[in-house]
């Protein structure tokens, strides 16, 4: 199995959704996020006073996958994620030794 | 205040149902403001000293009232030498009679004492906006209390005692430019010479939490600004009121729009603080000038306020000098603004025939007289502020601990936080109460 992260722009947040709903994939986690990549941040200004704000506001979305599907699932999630413009994110997967599912118990790619 | 008492016939003023309705309803007004200037700081102040910012207002109506109805209107508004009054029958309105008028107008003195009482309740308050994030809750509470008795109600006598000083001189302030504004703005600038800076300041970015709250305080300071301005005059009977009214929300609109003007060509965009920020400019330089100016005056009055005090809110980087939400930049500097600019914008046709310089003679005798108002609050309260914060620091103490203040003043202070967004409950582990026979809580 695989853990696929994305950490993504906000409002990209439903297109990812739908596309991974299409894809077959029943459940995810999301959580709010903040970093910066290359774009850095940008500036706020406060009676006079700029503050370079560095860190953005992103979505963290948490996928568990079947190893056959990873490498297709990523790229389901980039399409979705990509406006083409800088801050879009970025992608990873790393792999997970074990899954259960709580309320059955179920282990491995059967707790998905 | 007001100056001309009812000069329509030599008889004697009766109690007016209209005026006396018209003041408590501005008293009523004039008391809001303060829950909005709780919310106007509170919203620029950073979470975690939120709770203590809108707390350092709310002690203010406590403590003031109390001690306002006890000796302080007796001591500001009570017949002396110049300095400071007394009246015996006015300690604890224990000697008024309900229908005995204020002299020389159609409000009984239970009216005008209440409505004045709303004034010393915001004027302190205002200072706490310099000093946020780190200063003692007990040692606010004192300093209010203290500052109230001698800063306070000295400088509302000079300024609006019928036996004041400034009064006699001459010094035009219509609803508080001096007695509040520049009081409290040099007060505010006296107290943190004296406490310092809050940790982290030009080091770490504490920019507003909540800009919305901050227009919501916004708001209701400028709606209940009508009461302060418009209800200075204590009646309607000769339209001056009406003029204030119309001049308040004249000039406030004029300092908005130049505050936005000056930092979108500053910095680069129309903020939303800066539109407060100029609307709340406006509202204090129009304050001591509007009965003396006309529309087109406050016009000018608003947009010299709203430029002068949005170039003048930088300063405090460049002294290295933490008036944290700008009450030097804002109330001090815009005060003197529109007090100084009755010299100049004066019409002779509002609240007295004194013109300034750009009407009638032409004299500058005007303008002199408010630079004698303007020095002597701006001395005396910068020089009694920064004494009374001394003598707090040197005794009880002015400032939390460096880590109660980096940690969040809510919490060491108030036991509280502002706010729990998380659906569980904000990580609370267990209540207190569920196990009072393993934990001891007091409170």
């Amino acid at each position: 199995m695989k853990l696929i992260t994305a950490v993504v722009k906000p409002h990209r947040l439903d297109e990812i959704k739908e596309a991974l709903q299409a894809f077959g994939v029943h459940g995810l986690t999301v959580t709010e996020a903040s970093g910066y990549g290359r774009q850095r941040g940008h500036t706020e200004v406060y009676r006079g006073a700029e503050y370079t704000v560095d860190l953005v506001p992103k979505i963290r979305i948490e996928v568990l996958a079947e190893d056959d599907d990873s490498e297709q699932l990523i790229d389901v999630i980039v399409k979705a994620a990509r406006t083409g413009k800088i801050g879009d994110g970025k992608v990873w997967s790393l792999p997970v030794e074990t899954a259960v599912r709580v309320r059955t118990g179920e282990r491995g790619p059967d707790a998905l | 205040m007001a100056s001309a008492a009812i000069t329509l016939a030599a008889e004697a003023p009766k109690l007016s149902s209209a005026n006396t309705g018209f003041m408590l309803i501005c008293s009523a007004l004039v008391l809001l403001m303060t829950p909005g200037l709780a919310f106007f700081y509170g919203g620029m102040v950073r979470v975690k000293s939120t709770l203590n910012m809108l707390m350092m207002s709310f002690i203010s109506i406590g403590i003031v009232t109390i001690l306002w109805v006890l000796y302080g209107f007796s001591l500001a508004f009570g017949s002396s030498n110049g300095f400071i009054g007394y009246n015996s029958d006015w300690l604890g309105m224990s000697n008024v009679g309900l229908t005995e008028l204020w002299d020389g107008y159609t409000i009984p003195i239970f009216v005008f004492m209440v409505f004045q009482m709303m004034f010393a309740v915001i004027t302190p308050a205002l200072i706490s906006g310099a000093i946020a994030d780190r200063v003692k809750f007990s040692a606010w509470a004192l300093f209010v209390a203290l500052w109230l008795t001698v800063v306070y109600v000295p400088v509302a006598h000079w300024v609006w005692g019928a036996d004041g000083w400034a009064f006699k001189l001459g010094v035009i302030d219509f609803a508080g430019g001096t007695a509040v504004h520049i009081n409290a703005g040099a007060g505010a600038l006296g107290v943190i010479l004296v406490i310092g800076k809050r940790v982290g300041f030009k080091r770490d970015p504490m920019r507003p939490h909540s800009l919305p709250l901050v227009m919501l305080g916004c708001g209701l300071l400028w709606f209940g600004w009508f009461g302060f301005n418009a209800g200075s005059w204590l009646g309607n009977d000769d339209g001056v009121g009406a003029l204030m009214f119309v001049n308040t929300q004249v000039a406030t609109a004029a300092a908005m729009l130049a505050w936005l003007a000056y930092e979108k060509i500053r910095h680069g965009a129309f903020t939303t603080l800066g539109a407060a920020s100029g609307a709340v400019a406006g509202l204090v330089a129009i304050t001591p000038s509007g009965g003396a100016v006309s529309p087109l005056g406050a016009i000018a009055v608003g947009a010299i306020a709203g430029v002068g005090c949005a170039a003048a809110v930088g300063l405090k980087y460049r002294f290295n000098i933490d008036d944290s939400l700008d009450v030097v930049g804002v109330h001090m500097v815009g005060g003197i603004l529109g007090s100084l600019l009755i010299g100049f914008f004066a019409t002779g046709k509002g609240q007295s025939a004194a013109t300034g310089v750009f009407y009638g003679d032409h004299s500058f005798t005007q303008l002199w007289k408010q630079f004698a108002g303007v020095g002597a609050v701006l001395g005396y309260s910068l020089v009694a502020s920064a004494v009374l914060a001394f003598l707090i620091d040197k005794t009880i103490g002015m400032r939390v601990t460096e880590d109660e203040e980096v940690a969040g003043i809510d919490q060491a202070e108030h036991a509280e936080t502002a706010y729990d967004f998380s659906g569980a409950g904000g990580g609370i582990g267990t209540s207190a109460l569920a196990a009072p026979e393993t934990k001891k809580v007091d409170a």
